[in-house]
């Protein structure tokens, strides 16, 4: 799967009803990368990655994969090119590991054909890659949340889509859990060149393991590229408002944010 | 181990559970036609006269027995199959909506599109006099409209789900106050079959009457199974699900047309029986075993459920009840038991 697939949007306008979140927004999404996407709280990241997956139609503007307008794609031929993860999608009670992970095929069948030899290695292989093989059986419900989110992103990976996004796929699990979650995407990316975009909540984790940090306010790219040039003390209060430090991460190199509030402060702001 | 040596013990592993899966389904869609099959042979024979195995095939055959001929292929014969056309298709709508909106209760005779096409039947009898297919055509459209009008209050930007069953309960107990009104103002020979709209029953079921039930079986039935897939997707939730290619709102718009469909035909046929549609899902989905959406095991159990409840009905008290008494008792306490659970899971539907 090295087919680098080119994922972007064009002088986008989203929103719900009445209220408009994302208004002209341009982005590219570079192939083979991770991206990551940040922003503050109702900033429009998760209606952003809604609208690259065709879940949400733009009002302007279009979404383009490979050049082709994603909301005029056939729906199942899109669902093996992209895949998303929603932030909270639901496991129906009781349903087993094996079975939900089979769920990721849907798009490679058709209404009354058979189960192939190919859907079940697909899932084999999703399975092991997450290292979800020894909970095949088990009940999804059973699963601890970082055993869950595992099975989630198995499912997801089952799809074998090149271009997969992800929406906070962190949130609800503790900081070994969230490391350990980034760390399996890093290996799809490195291992099969997945083009992965996520949006995190976590501007440290997403400086750390992405190689392109977008970052939105006021419905648009407030600033994108490789985090080490983009995160800046500048670019933190004008997306959150919020003085911050900048220091460089002594075990990864990677910058390192660390927020100032009004308390708990020896040294002045920006120093 | 290698590499290739462990990645085909992984294929193999999840190869394995898929067959078990599988062979549980066929399993149960096996033991489920055994069990209708026979409970149908029981009904045909057993009456007030019984007739021996023989007589019933002979008239099935189309040979002329005395007495049997009429009894089993005019009365009983129709009945049986009724049953059965009526049970499938309540099982299959209801099971349909449960899992299309993800919650056991949102059952086409719990959201009130059966009470719907009960009051679309009852006002053809009382009102305008209407014979038998006017107040089918009554039940279907009333049906299918108080089907729209659900979906319209209840449709927000795409996601409809605890509010639908509000508004469809609330729709439902309209739908009842105005059959109590007409019941209220009907002569009393209109009553008697008036109330057959209330309780559901296979009294005075003829081939004419379960004709247009096989038919609407034979074409909606089909599709609905078709969307099994889907509807399999779609309970990993919306968003997921159309990341999964799922055209969600093609996909409700069919499930919608055919479940309803489905549901008001039978209804025109022999009434709501009660709760068929909202029990079949849930019992289906035990035996089968979690995850899946039993759309075939659910329209058996339905089967099974009518004509069961209808010998029951028949003989096992002192005086005969119609099949929604039965079901009714039985399904009444399911409803309270969902409910309870609900609030004590959070208050959530």
């Amino acid at each position: 799967m090295t087919a680098s697939r080119t994922l972007e949007a064009e002088s986008l306008a989203l929103g719900y009803r009445d209220r408009a979140v994302i208004d002209g927004l341009d982005l590219a999404i570079p192939p083979g990368r991770i991206t990551a996407i940040v922003g503050a709280n109702a900033c429009g990241k998760s209606t952003l990655l809604r609208a690259m997956s065709r879940l949400l139609a733009p009002r302007e503007g279009r979404v383009l994969l490979d050049g082709r307008q994603v909301h005029r794609m056939p729906a199942k031929e899109l669902a093996r090119v992209l895949g998303l993860l929603p932030q909270s999608p639901i496991a129906p009670e009781g349903i087993t590991v094996a079975d939900l992970v089979g769920r990721g095929r849907h798009p490679h069948q058709r209404a009354f054909a058979r189960w192939s030899r190919q859907d079940d290695e697909a899932v084999a292989a999703a399975l092991t890659a997450t290292g979800t093989l020894d909970l095949a059986e088990r009940a999804v419900d059973e699963l601890s949340g970082g055993q869950r989110q595992r099975v989630w992103i198995a499912m997801a990976l089952a799809q074998q889509t090149d271009v997969l996004l992800l929406d906070e796929p962190t949130t609800f699990l503790d900081v070994s859990h969230q490391v350990e979650v980034l760390d399996l995407l890093t290996d799809l990316n490195r291992d099969r060149g997945t083009t992965i975009v996520m949006v995190l909540h976590d501007l440290n984790l997403a400086a750390r393991y992405a190689d392109h940090l977008v970052a939105i306010a006021g419905g648009r790219v407030h600033a994108a590229g490789d985090p080490s040039e983009v995160l800046s003390a500048d670019l933190v209060r004008g997306v959150f408002g919020i003085d911050s430090r900048i220091i460089t991460d002594p075990a990864t190199g990677r910058p390192l944010m660390l927020p100032l509030g009004r308390h708990h402060i020896l040294v002045e702001a920006g120093a | 181990m290698t590499a290739l040596a462990r990645s085909t013990e992984a294929v193999a592993i999840v190869a394995g559970a898929r067959r078990r899966r599988g062979r549980r389904a066929t399993l149960v869609i096996t033991g489920l036609g055994v069990a209708i099959a026979a409970v149908f042979a029981v009904t045909l024979m057993v009456g007030h006269t019984f007739y021996p195995p023989g007589d019933v095939i002979a008239v099935i055959l189309g040979q002329e027995v005395p007495g049997a001929s009429f009894t089993v292929g005019e009365l009983r014969l129709p009945r049986a199959a009724l049953g059965i056309v009526a049970g499938m298709s309540f099982g299959l709508g209801g099971v349909s909506f449960q899992t299309m909106l993800r919650n056991p209760l949102a059952s086409p005779d719990v959201i009130g599109i059966s009470s719907g096409a009960s009051a679309g039947a009852v006002f053809a009898i009382i009102v305008l006099s209407a014979g038998a297919a006017e107040v089918g055509v009554f039940a279907i459209v009333t049906g299918l409209a108080v089907a729209v009008l659900v979906y319209l209050l209840a449709y927000r930007g795409g996601s409809a789900g605890t509010r639908l069953i509000l508004i469809g309960i609330g729709i439902a107990a309209m739908a009842e106050s105005v059959i109590a009104y007409l019941l209220s103002k009907a002569g009393s020979w209109d009553l008697q079959e008036a109330s057959r709209w209330l309780t559901g029953s296979l009294n005075g079921a003829s081939w004419a009457g379960a004709i247009p039930a096989l038919l609407a079986l034979l074409v909606l039935g089909p599709v609905l199974v078709g969307l099994t897939r889907s509807l399999a997707a779609l309970r990993l939730g919306d968003d997921t699900a159309a990341a999964l290619g799922v055209r969600i709102g093609l996909t409700r718009v069919a499930v919608i047309v055919a479940a309803v469909g489905l549901i008001a035909f039978a209804t025109a046929a022999c009434g709501p029986i009660a709760f068929v549609a909202f029990l079949s899902g849930p019992i289906a989905a035990r035996i089968v075993g979690p995850g899946a959406a039993p759309l075939i095991p659910a329209g058996l159990v339905g089967a099974l459920l009518v004509l069961v409840a209808d010998l029951c009905g028949q003989f096992a008290f002192g005086t005969r009840y119609p099949v929604g008494v039965i079901t009714g008792v039985l399904g009444a306490p399911y409803l309270l038991y969902l409910i309870a659970r609900t609030n004590r899971t959070g208050g959530s539907l």
